[in-house]
Formats: structure tokens, C-alpha cells, sequence
């Protein structure tokens, strides 16, 4: 369970902090990856696990466990951070990322990691299997909610849409969505590929409680994980998040190229010391 | 069995649509096997849910809904959503069986049941109506790769029965096998054939219907009840052949194959309601070639065509799998 409030335990920005930098420690063992969703993204899941999320370290499948389904599973870098900052899967295996035995591969498989609940990969698996469990969790009445992440660029996809009318027809209020805006995708700006806005206006009138926050501010993040859990309609609850690419090693955040890099070795040092460095007070 | 006649001579067949029956007139039949089957089975496991992609009825999975209406899901036309969904009920400990046509299944949500059931070994059961050439519809409803596509699925278990009979002991049987399962399925007045046959369905086991000495039949699905009609016709001729049904076409049960194709002195003829192309023909043939089994060897199956539209009884006659020109194809090979 998570448990902020305890004196002592480490701040969410120390939470994101350290997600950024197990993220960086596996891109180094690579050399490539998706590196600059990780840093994007880490203050959202800084949040959703340790300040939203009940989990057991210790027994990742716990019933009682809010689950999450990564959809976008190329962000697999990002999850494992922030399992190993979670305790659910141990720092030494950051080593291993993306090596041949490796339970880090790539891309998240459900069969691979413990803590990862879909295998995603090809995109616009996760909002579907996401209803699935919405309803197979008030079957069960059980009060574990689902939280599921993905990208911009899966709203590309037609199975997206199914299910955000699918969660809205079947009233699952147990699912909060977030939706990683980073505008990028393989081939260039997500909103040039096949454009999506105006996101917000869209999902509201699919019957979704829609907030759009900056990914990138803790503190709103937070309000917004509060507000989506608060929320009385027997809605399903999706956050529109506009984060950075890269955001926290400013070199990264201005690489125009930057949906999979490849980092020089000497680079990596270069990206741990600007992240310690813009997290001085 | 109608005899050819000229052309004018035949009655004007309408198209088969979706049809409620693959059965031929007069033909003893049961209704709704899969669904009355379902029912059975969900009374004593509180497990199993049903759901449909906007076909319910045309999948018997009405029959289920009346009795269980709040463990039926309707998911609307949204065959994507229908697996992923089912997927996620399955990771919640519930065992969904999920329907639409085997085209739907097959073609348009294959990454869905990919990834989202086989992939991440979730226990679903997707059950088909349509399969093969049983619809007249055209291309868009007939689903002649399905258990090609299937087939070639890690970690998926493909079925084809052949009558009401054995529908309804696959379900309970695919219930106590945990994983993913791919079953076509016949709704509506469904025939009834193998009950006179001494037949029990086993899970991943063939089994010889009939003994012959001059041609053996390998078949699965429907085939099976044309290759049975065919071996009574061709009998009435002095040519004796023996059935093998291979309901299920994976696993296969390559020692059950290997034991009948080897005996010696026999035509092996393998029969599907399903194209030529990487179905069960192609499973025999090279379970044979592999084993260095050399029978004669041929195969009766769609052709690697978009097929045509029209009436069921033209299309099978046209396809060379109707009973008559089973018989026709073995007498052929036979001279």
C-alpha cells in the first residue's frame, strides 16, 4: 500500500525523480529506447503509485489490487521504473533490461513482469482489455479500479474508440484512462498524423469524465487523480495529460527526433547529472 | 439425394444467407445445441459468461442470455472490443464465451485474439457460427481460412464439429481445458449424426467411425457427415471406405492419423469444409510427409478463390463438397 503520509517517505518529485532515473540507468544498459516517453511520463505514474494506486509490493497479483494496463507497451521503460521504484520488482534487475532472459523486455508482456497486467506492443489493445476487467471487477464487487495508460497516437485507432464507448455505454466508473499527449508519434507530431482534437470536447460528449491537466505539474496531476476518484457520476474517467518529451534533461527535451533514441555513452552521464541538477531547489 | 438433371429442370434456389440450418431436408436435427449446452454448463460453474459481438441470436448465445440475462454481455458491433473484453474478464477468473462469425473472429480481430487471449494465455472460449462455405452471402461471410488462421495461433486450440451431437459435449469439454479455445459452430436446426455412431468427443482425439479397405476419409466439421454419406453411396458401388473424424485440428492427433493413413492399400482422401490452404489437408499431408507415410494421397476443400455467391446446395456441388461429388471425386480416383 502506498503511504505518503508517513514522515520520512520520499516526496512524489523524489518519486518522479528516481522513476526518471531508473528509466535513464536501463536506457544506458540499451543504449536506445524510448527514453523520452519515460521522462515524460514519469510524473504520472510517480502519482498513480504512490499516491492513487493500492498495491502489495511484496504480492503483485493481490486481489485486492488496483490494476494497471499499460497499453502503449514501448513505454514498458517507464512501468519498470517505476516497479523497481515501487519494490515490485527488484533495482538489480535493471541491469538486465532488454537483454536475451531478461523478465525487462522492450516492449511489456504480461507473461514477462511481474506488475505487468496486458501485453501491449501493438497499439490500442489496452482501453478494450481495460473494459473487460471494469466489468468482470463489479462482478466480482470488488472496489479494485483500473487504471490504464496510453498515447496520443493510439487514438489513431479504431479499437480505441470502440472501447471508450464500450466503458461509457457500461457505466464503468472503476476506470480512470490517461492519455500520454506528447504529440509524437513514429512519423512525426501525433496531430499531423491524424488528428485528434478537440480531445477533451470529443471524450465528454463519449460520456467520459474528462479532465486536461500538464502532465509535467505534480501538483495538478495530483488534483486530477483526486477529482477522477472523487467523481460521483457513474461515468468512466479519463485524464488528458500534455507532457514533454524528455522532459527533466533539457538536451533530450530539445532533440527533435526524439520518439526512439539512441543516446551516445558519454550522453547518459550527461543525462543523469542535468536531471540531478534540475532537481536542485 | 437429387440427381443432377439439366438445367431447366432445377428448381430456382434462393440465396442462403445466414442461415438458420445446414441441415439437408428431412434430415433428423436439434436445435440450438450450443446454447442449450451453455446453459447446462454455466448452471454448475458460476464462472462462465457470454458474450456477443451483435450476434446473439445468430450464434444460438440468445438461448444462453434468457437464462443468465446478468452474466450476458452485449458488446455491440465491435468485434476489437469483443476479444480485448473478453480477455479482461478472463484475467478477472472468468471464463467468457465469446461468439460472432468465424469471419469476424478470424479476419478482423486476429491481433485482438493474438495478443490480448493466445498471447497472454487468457481462458477463452470464441465460439463461430458461419464457418467455411455456409453461407451464401459471398466472400464478406465466408470464412474459408478460419482454421488456417487459427491454426497458426500459438497456444490456441481449434475445433470443428460436425453435428449438434458433438456440440454439445465440446462445451463442457473445452470448459475443463484451460486455455484459449477456437470452435466453429452450427446454429439453429443442427444436424444430428454422429449419435448413431457410438461416438464420445474427446479434446485433441480422432476417432474411426467407419472401416474400409479401398479409401479412407479424413475429415472434420461437416465433411465428416458428407464423408459418411458418401462411404454409404460409394458402398452401394463395391468401394469400401472408412472414416477417421478429426474434430480437433489442433492438436492433432498425429497418432490416430499415422495409425489409419499407414495401414497399407488405401487412397487417403481428406475432406474440409474449409479452403485447401493450411487447414486440415495440409495438416495431414504433412504430418505424413514427416513421418515417411506415403499413402496415395488427395484432398477434397474450397478453392483458393473468393467464392461465389448463391444458393448452399449449387455452391457445395460447385466446390466439390457436397456428398454427391464426394462420391463423384472417389469414384475419379479411383479408376
Amino acid at each position: 500500500m502506498a503511504t505518503p503520509t508517513l514522515p520520512n517517505a520520499p516526496t512524489l518529485a523524489q518519486r518522479g525523480r528516481n522513476i526518471r532515473r531508473n528509466a535513464l540507468l536501463m536506457g544506458e544498459v540499451q543504449g536506445q529506447g524510448y527514453i523520452a516517453q519515460a521522462l515524460d511520463i514519469a510524473d504520472v505514474l510517480a502519482v498513480a503509485y504512490f499516491h492513487a494506486m493500492r498495491f502489495r509490493a511484496e504480492d503483485p497479483a493481490w486481489e485486492g489490487r488496483d490494476r494497471f494496463l499499460l497499453s502503449n507497451g514501448h513505454y514498458a521503460i517507464a512501468l519498470y521504473a517505476a516497479l523497481i521504484e515501487a519494490g515490485i520488482i527488484p533495482e538489480a534487475e535493471l541491469e538486465t533490461y532488454g537483454f536475451d532472459e531478461s523478465r525487462l523486455p522492450m516492449s511489456g508482456m504480461a507473461s514477462y513482469t511481474p506488475g505487468m497486467e496486458m501485453s501491449g506492443g501493438s497499439l490500442g489493445l489496452g482501453l478494450g482489455i481495460a473494459v473487460g476487467m471494469a466489468l468482470g471487477l463489479k462482478r466480482k464487487n470488488s472496489a479494485a479500479r483500473i487504471f490504464t495508460l496510453f498515447s496520443d497516437g493510439e487514438l489513431d485507432e479504431g479499437s480505441k474508440w470502440e472501447a471508450i464507448m464500450s466503458a461509457a455505454h457500461h457505466k464503468l466508473d472503476n476506470i480512470i484512462a490517461i492519455v500520454d499527449v506528447n504529440n509524437q508519434q513514429a512519423d512525426g507530431p501525433s496531430k499531423q498524423m491524424l488528428g485528434f482534437e478537440p480531445l477533451v470536447d470529443k471524450l465528454e460528449a463519449f460520456g467520459w469524465f474528462v479532465q486536461r491537466v500538464d502532465g509535467n505539474d505534480l501538483d495538478a496531476v495530483v488534483g486530477a487523480f483526486d477529482a477522477a476518484m472523487a467523481h460521483g457520476e457513474a461515468k468512466p474517467r479519463m485524464i488528458v495529460a500534455d507532457t514533454l518529451m524528455g522532459k527533466g534533461v533539457p538536451f533530450l527535451e530539445q532533440r527533435e527526433k526524439n520518439h526512439f533514441i539512441r543516446v551516445e555513452p558519454h550522453e547518459w552521464q550527461l543525462a543523469l547529472s542535468a536531471l540531478d541538477a534540475g532537481d536542485q531547489p | 439425394m437429387k440427381s443432377a438433371g439439366t438445367p431447366s429442370a432445377k428448381p430456382r434456389l434462393t440465396t442462403s444467407a445466414m442461415i438458420a440450418s445446414i441441415a439437408a431436408e428431412g434430415q433428423r436435427t436439434k436445435p440450438a445445441p450450443f446454447g442449450h449446452a451453455l446453459v447446462e454448463l454455466a448452471r454448475s460453474r458460476e464462472d462462465v459468461v457470454g458474450m456477443t459481438a451483435d450476434l446473439g441470436k445468430y450464434t444460438d448465445l440468445h438461448i444462453f442470455a434468457q437464462a443468465f440475462p446478468d452474466r450476458y454481455y452485449q458488446m455491440g458491433m465491435a468485434e476489437q472490443l469483443l476479444f480485448a473484453a473478453a480477455s479482461g474478464l478472463a484475467a478477472e477468473g472468468f471464463m467468457p464465451f465469446a461468439t460472432t462469425y468465424a469471419v469476424f473472429a478470424s479476419r478482423r480481430a486476429y491481433d485482438f485474439i493474438h495478443q490480448t487471449i493466445a498471447e497472454e494465455d487468457r481462458n477463452v472460449k470464441i465460439a463461430c457460427a458461419l464457418p467455411g462455405l455456409t453461407s451464401g452471402y459471398g466472400p464478406s461471410h465466408q470464412a474459408a481460412e478460419d482454421l488456417a488462421l487459427f491454426r497458426a495461433m500459438p497456444n490456441m486450440t481449434v475445433i470443428d464439429p460436425c453435428d449438434a451431437y458433438e456440440i454439445e459435449q465440446i462445451v463442457p469439454a473445452i470448459a475443463a481445458h484451460r486455455g484459449p479455445v477456437y470452435m466453429r459452430l452450427l446454429r439453429g436446426q443442427v444436424p444430428l449424426v454422429l449419435d448413431e455412431y457410438n461416438y464420445r468427443f474427446e479434446l485433441g482425439k480422432a476417432a474411426s467411425l467407419r472401416d474400409g479397405s479401398d479409401v479412407l476419409i479424413i475429415s472434420s466439421g461437416i465433411m465428416t457427415m458428407r464423408a459418411l454419406e458418401a462411404a454409404q453411396a460409394l458402398a452401394d458401388d463395391r468401394v469400401s471406405v472408412g472414416v477417421l473424424h478429426v474434430p480437433t485440428i489442433k492438436p492433432l492427433d498425429t497418432e490416430a492419423i499415422l495409425r489409419e493413413a499407414g495401414k497399407p492399400g488405401r487412397l487417403v482422401v481428406v475432406a474440409e469444409n474449409h479452403t485447401v490452404i493450411g487447414g486440415l489437408g495440409e495438416a495431414v499431408a504433412t504430418l505424413l510427409m514427416r513421418s515417411g507415410v506415403h499413402p496415395a494421397f488427395r484432398q477434397i476443400g474450397l478453392p483458393d478463390e473468393f467464392l461465389a455467391a448463391g444458393a448452399l446446395p449449387t455452391l457445395h456441388d460447385r466446390y466439390g463438397i457436397s456428398t454427391a461429388e464426394v462420391k463423384r471425386q472417389i469414384k475419379e480416383w479411383l479408376r
